[in-house]
This record gives structure tokens, C-alpha cells and sequence, in this order.
């Protein structure tokens, strides 16, 4: 996985709530069997506006100029601002690899939901929860100075405006590690081989019709 | 011990290990596997040389991507085929038990586990889909997890995970005539938001949820995730266990009375205390319609498409703007006054036979409108279509205009050819209203199977309760 650790990234807003999964990469480019390819569809029926399919010539596509990410001005962000109940929806693994691939490594939102925070974790993309507060200022900041950058440090779990306030966020333990060491979960839980093995027989024991 | 609640029962008895922090490894004891989630996770754990951990837990099957029309031919659409391909590919490279396409018994995959009695209360149950939480109906931990979380529990029969809070949403005494879990499980969304049970698992009772079969017990647990909890979960009792007597993969013999003993602990402690309760009278519930792009967006049949001018927030304002500019809806217009131009019965939340007798039973020698364009029956599964055409719910369909087609997803999430053009309006029974779901530019109503019927038949939403 891919470490995390600090980024001056340049912000793009999504400003507004409950963006499902199915908006940050549409269910036509799930039928794909890699990792890869998803950037390019990232918001993909709000990005442009001929219909996507997967394998078309991107070059041919029709980008929607209204939608906030084909401006010129966020060519190239790296952090994504955004409200309640980011990435509802479906469990898809291939919204956050669309997000990274087009190149966002931090997520900011004023809550998340949880199947696509705990996916966010997994492939080396921070998301953290900022209060609604402090979200409407780096919005309004955004909308107002072009060029708007975060520092987001994760050792400090900060996040520093422009003007050089400092906020903190939350992280659990365990994923900071992860993120700070770009360490293989499995990896992890196989040094844990052991103890499952020895609830594996106890679990047997007390309830055998679960194993075949 | 002080009280537990059936959610603490559930994870105390599959910890691994917890950390001071709360991160916990928890044991999972049924994993079940679709195509589009798995081939990356295969993919991962050949990468590493790592093998799955327990084939016996592992329960395969085709359903996103199969055509619900004629399959004697294979899939036609190159990349679903590929996918459904490596998903046989993957589970006969390991030796994992697979339901392909044409096996009698392939279905949605949250039809099929219960069906096959694979999912028994207590159990772990992980799937990469979301709408896992279905599972919980038979008093499971059931969780919908990413590709990594899939590719983890393949090597490590764990999972990763921190314990939520624990919330009660009580429904008490009767649901109104036509009314259905579906309108439950809308009003609770309606009620709580979509947000609502995010960092919860939710326990559903209550003596209208008691009231429910199992498959209306499914119907309510698999929206839990519509409302943000990743697990929902309703307690063991007769209907439970005599659901599951006799299925396939469920114990059998002595073994059986060992495991329904067990069953039977799987409650919540009358004294256990939730983080959050929610109170929901039955009689106060109406026929559920959503209007809006997302699942809290919902109204009773009787009421109207609401009017951003009457509300003073102006990102809930403009919210509520973009939604009935996508959907194509006036403020004021009356929801009975929507004119449907596609219809769908299916999905994981009603493909169940109770839900296509439901359905069934509105139609009465009617046909579907003229200006219904198609009305689809897609049954959850191969036995729950045997099922329907055995007791003539097929021909009493067709007669009436609807397709009757194979099981699978279909235009849930239009990943096949079932789907809607722009600007097309669907009364379906899936669970998701999100733009683009059923198609790029398609406007979705979610409603129960009988509701959708009732619109096919008359060509716009009507209150079931004046059809019965």
C-alpha cells in the first residue's frame, strides 16, 4: 500500500452531501477485473457529458465544463473537500482507486460513510472528518483564492490552512500506522496466525455445524 | 455478566483478538463471493503466494452481471463475460463451491445464502456488497466489505474491525392492509436519514418486526446500509429456525438440535441497553414512495413532491433543487399524478417469493398501462422462480404484460442490459435511488413490490391500500 505521511496539495470542492459510490465511479466500469483504468472515470456522468463506457477513446469524450473538476483552476488537486456522508452507498472498491488514480491522496468531508472510509484506509488514501464549520471556511476559501493549498500532516494529524491555522483530526491508531508504514494488512493479521488457529478449533468445538 | 445486546453477543463470540484501541480481529464464519468484487482480491493473493484460509466457508455465485434473458447461449457483452469467467476461473482454480450461471440454484447472492440455509444465525458474514446486511436477518453479523477487507478474510478468515454503537429500532403493533417491510424499512430511512446508522449495527424488533417472515425480515435488514448501518439484525425466534429447517446447508440431525439450542440465546438481554433507540408506531406507517436522488428522500404515497421554497437551509435547499431537477418532478405535484414509464421487481431487497406473490396479487386479470413501456419480474433465484411457476405467478405475470426473466441483479444496478434511458421513470423495488443507478440519466421511485404492481397496471403510483 501506499505510504502516507505530508502533502501541500492544491483543494478541489465537492460541495455537496450524500455523494454515493455510484456517482464517484458508475456501475459500468465495475466490470473490469484490474486495478486499474478508473481514474479516468472518476465522477464519469458528472464529469462529462456523452454517456462513458469502458474501453472508449477518451480522447473523444465530451467534458461537462459546469462540472467543478474540469476547471482549469483544479487541474492537478490532490485534496478533495466535501460534506456529509461522503461515498454512501455501495461498497465498491473501485471508488477509491478511481479517486487515487486521478490523483487525490486526502479526503476531506464533514462525515463519512463507512464501508467507503474503512476502503479509503486500505489503499493508501487518508480521509479524515473535519467539523461542518471549519468545511464551510475551506470552502468558501476555495471558492475565493484561486490556487487554495492544505497541508495535511498526518505524524501531527493536522490539517494547515493558508493562513496558517492549525486543525487537528482524528484517526484510529491502527490506521495512522498503516498509512505512516505502507504496511500489508494481511501481512499484519497472519502474525496473528496462531490465535486464529486456536479460535478456529475452539469455535469447532463449541459449534461444529459451521464447519463443513 | 450485565446484559447484552444480540449485536455484543455476536462480536464477543468471534474476537479473535481486541486491542486496547478498540481494533479487533474478528473471526468470520461464511464468506460469500460475487464477481465484481473478488477478481482483484484473487488477483492479490496470488501476488503474495497466499492461498484461502477456509474454502468450506466460501459460497460463490454469479448475479451482477449475468443477462436475466435467454443464458443457453453464454454471455454475449465481452468485459461481463470476462468478469464471470474469472470469477469460475478463481473459484475452480481453489476448489470453492460456485453456483454458475445455469445451475438451478444461482441467484442474488443475498437470495441464495439464506435459501441454501449457508447463512445460520450467529454466523459472521462478510460479502463484497454492500447489502450484506440482509444476512442479519437471521440474527448474523453481517457486514458488506471492500475488495481488500475480501482479499483479507480469503488469507486470514478475519476481519479487521472496531465495534459500533448499538441502536434499536422498535415497530410496534400492526402494519396497515398492503403494507410491507419495504414501507418499514423506507419510513425508518425516512425517519433516521442516510446518515442515520452510520458507526451503528442496527437491531430491528418490535412486535410488527416479530410479525415479519423471514423474507420481510430480509427485506428490513438489507436496507439497514440505506440508512447508513453497515449491519442490521433481528433476533432469533420460531420463524427463524423453521425457516431454515430442512435447507440444504443447514445442519441436520442431532447436529440440528444442537445448533437450534444455540439459536435460541441469539436475543437481546431484556435489560440491555442500546447507544441509540428509535420508536416507530406500524399503524402510523403509509405506502412508502422516494421522489428525491437519495433513499431519505421518501414520502408517503398520499403526500406531495416537496417545495424547496418552503425550506430555509440553502444547501438542503439546493440539495433538494438538484434532486427534483434530475428527477423531473414539479414541487406540489401529487405522487399518485407520477407517471411510470418502466417498472422493476426484483433486486436483493424484493426478488423473494413473498414478494412476487405480493405483486402478483394486485394484478387481478388487469393488464400493465399502455404507456408502460416494460414492466419486469426478475426473480432473486433460480428456486425462487421454480417456486413462482409452480404456483403460476409466471403465467398470471405474463398475461398481464410483465417480462419474466432469469434471476440476477438486473436493473438494481443496470450493470446488463436491463436498465433505463435518460429521462425514463421507474416505480422499482430495488433499494437505490442515486442518480444514474438504473442508467445514466433514469429516475428511480423506490417502492414495494406491491406498490410497483399497482403503478404498472394503472401507469402512475397508486395508493395500494384503495386496490385491495
Amino acid at each position: 500500500m501506499q505510504k502516507f505521511e505530508r502533502l501541500d496539495g492544491l483543494v478541489a470542492p465537492m460541495d455537496r452531501a450524500n455523494v454515493d459510490t455510484d456517482a464517484i465511479i458508475p456501475k459500468q466500469f465495475l466490470k473490469a477485473i484490474g486495478r486499474t483504468g478508473f481514474g479516468a472515470h472518476l465522477f464519469d456522468a458528472w464529469r462529462f457529458k456523452d454517456p462513458g463506457e469502458p474501453g472508449m477513446d477518451l480522447t473523444r469524450r465530451v467534458p461537462n465544463p459546469d462540472f467543478v473538476l474540469n476547471a482549469p483552476r483544479y487541474v492537478g488537486a490532490q485534496v478533495l473537500v466535501a460534506r456529509a456522508n461522503f461515498g454512501c452507498g455501495s461498497s465498491r472498491e473501485h471508488a477509491p482507486w478511481a479517486l487515487l488514480e486521478y490523483g487525490f491522496r486526502v479526503v476531506l468531508a464533514e462525515s463519512f460513510a463507512d464501508i467507503f472510509f474503512n476502503n479509503c484506509f486500505k489503499n493508501g488514501l487518508l480521509a479524515a472528518d473535519l467539523p461542518a464549520e471549519l468545511i464551510d471556511r475551506i470552502l468558501q476559501g476555495v471558492a475565493t483564492q484561486v490556487g487554495y493549498r492544505l497541508v495535511v500532516d498526518l505524524p501531527s494529524q493536522s490539517v494547515i490552512l493558508p493562513s496558517g491555522e492549525t486543525c487537528g483530526f482524528e484517526i484510529e491508531p491502527v490506521r495512522k500506522r498503516s498509512l505512516l508504514n505502507g504496511l500489508d494488512e494481511i501481512g499484519v493479521t497472519l502474525e496473528n496466525v496462531d490465535a486464529i488457529g486456536a479460535f478456529e478449533v475452539a469455535h469447532r468445538a463449541s459449534q461444529p455445524w459451521l464447519f463443513a | 455478566m450485565s446484559a447484552q445486546t444480540l449485536y455484543d453477543k455476536l462480536w464477543s463470540s468471534h474476537l479473535v483478538r481486541e486491542d486496547a484501541d478498540g481494533s479487533a480481529l474478528l473471526y468470520i464464519d461464511r464468506h460469500l463471493v460475487h464477481e465484481v468484487t473478488s477478481p482483484q482480491a484473487f488477483d492479490g493473493l496470488r501476488l503474495h503466494g497466499r492461498k484461502p484460509r477456509r474454502i468450506d466457508s466460501i459460497l460463490a455465485v454469479a448475479d451482477h452481471n449475468v443477462p436475466t434473458t435467454d443464458r443457453s447461449g453464454g454471455i454475449v457483452d465481452p468485459i461481463s463475460r470476462l468478469q464471470v469467467d474469472t470469477l469460475d476461473a478463481n473459484c475452480e482454480a481453489y476448489g470453492i463451491t460456485e453456483f454458475r450461471m445455469n445451475d438451478p440454484r444461482q441467484g442474488i447472492v443475498h437470495v441464495i445464502g439464506p435459501e441454501q440455509g449457508a447463512t445460520l444465525p450467529g454466523m459472521t458474514v462478510v460479502c463484497g456488497d454492500s447489502h450484506t446486511s440482509t444476512h442479519g436477518a437471521f440474527a448474523c453479523l453481517a457486514q458488506g466489505i471492500g475488495t481488500s477487507e475480501v482479499e483479507h478474510v480469503l488469507a486470514t478468515q478475519c476481519l479487521v474491525a472496531k465495534k459500533s454503537r448499538a441502536m434499536r429500532v422498535r415497530v410496534e403493533g400492526e402494519l396497515g392492509r398492503g403494507l410491507s417491510a419495504k414501507d418499514i424499512a423506507l419510513a425508518v430511512i425516512g425517519q433516521i436519514g442516510t446518515a442515520g446508522g452510520t458507526g451503528f449495527a442496527i437491531e430491528f424488533a418490535g412486535s410488527a418486526v416479530r410479525a415479519l417472515s423471514m423474507e420481510g425480515r430480509m427485506t428490513l435488514c438489507n436496507m439497514s446500509i440505506e440508512a447508513g448501518a453497515r449491519a442490521g439484525m433481528v433476533a432469533v425466534d420460531d420463524t427463524t429456525i423453521d425457516y431454515l429447517r430442512g435447507r440444504p446447508f443447514a445442519p441436520k440431525g442431532e447436529m440440528w438440535s444442537r445448533a437450534v439450542a444455540h439459536w435460541r440465546t441469539l436475543v437481546s438481554d431484556p435489560q440491555a441497553r442500546f447507544d441509540r433507540e428509535v420508536h416507530i408506531e406500524a399503524a402510523s406507517i403509509e405506502p412508502q414512495v422516494t421522489w428525491g436522488t437519495s433513499p431519505e428522500m421518501v414520502a408517503p404515497v398520499s403526500a406531495r413532491v416537496p417545495d424547496p421554497a418552503a425550506i430555509s437551509d440553502p444547501a438542503k435547499r439546493e440539495a433538494l433543487e438538484r434532486a427534483l431537477a434530475y428527477m423531473g418532478l414539479t414541487p406540489g405535484v401529487a405522487i399518485t399524478e407520477l407517471e411510470v414509464d418502466k417498472v422493476f421487481i426484483g433486486s436483493c431487497t424484493n426478488s423473494r417469493i413473498e414478494d412476487l406473490r405480493a405483486a402478483a396479487a394486485v394484478i387481478r386479470g388487469r393488464q400493465v398501462s399502455a404507456r408502460v413501456k416494460l414492466a419486469l419480474v426478475v426473480p432473486g433465484s433460480g428456486p425462487v422462480k421454480q417456486q413462482a411457476e409452480r404456483e403460476g405467478l409466471d403465467r398470471l405475470f405474463q398475461a398481464a404484460g410483465f417480462e419474466w426473466r432469469e434471476p440476477g441483479c438486473s436493473m438494481c444496478l443496470a450493470m446488463n442490459d436491463d436498465r433505463l434511458m435518460p429521462q425514463e421513470r421507474c416505480a422499482s423495488t430495488s433499494n437505490r435511488n442515486f442518480e444514474g443507478r438504473q442508467g445514466a440519466g433514469g429516475r428511480t421511485h423506490l417502492v414495494s413490490p406491491a406498490m410497483a404492481a399497482a403503478a404498472a397496471i394503472a401507469g402512475h403510483f397508486v395508493d395500494i391500500r384503495g386496490e385491495l
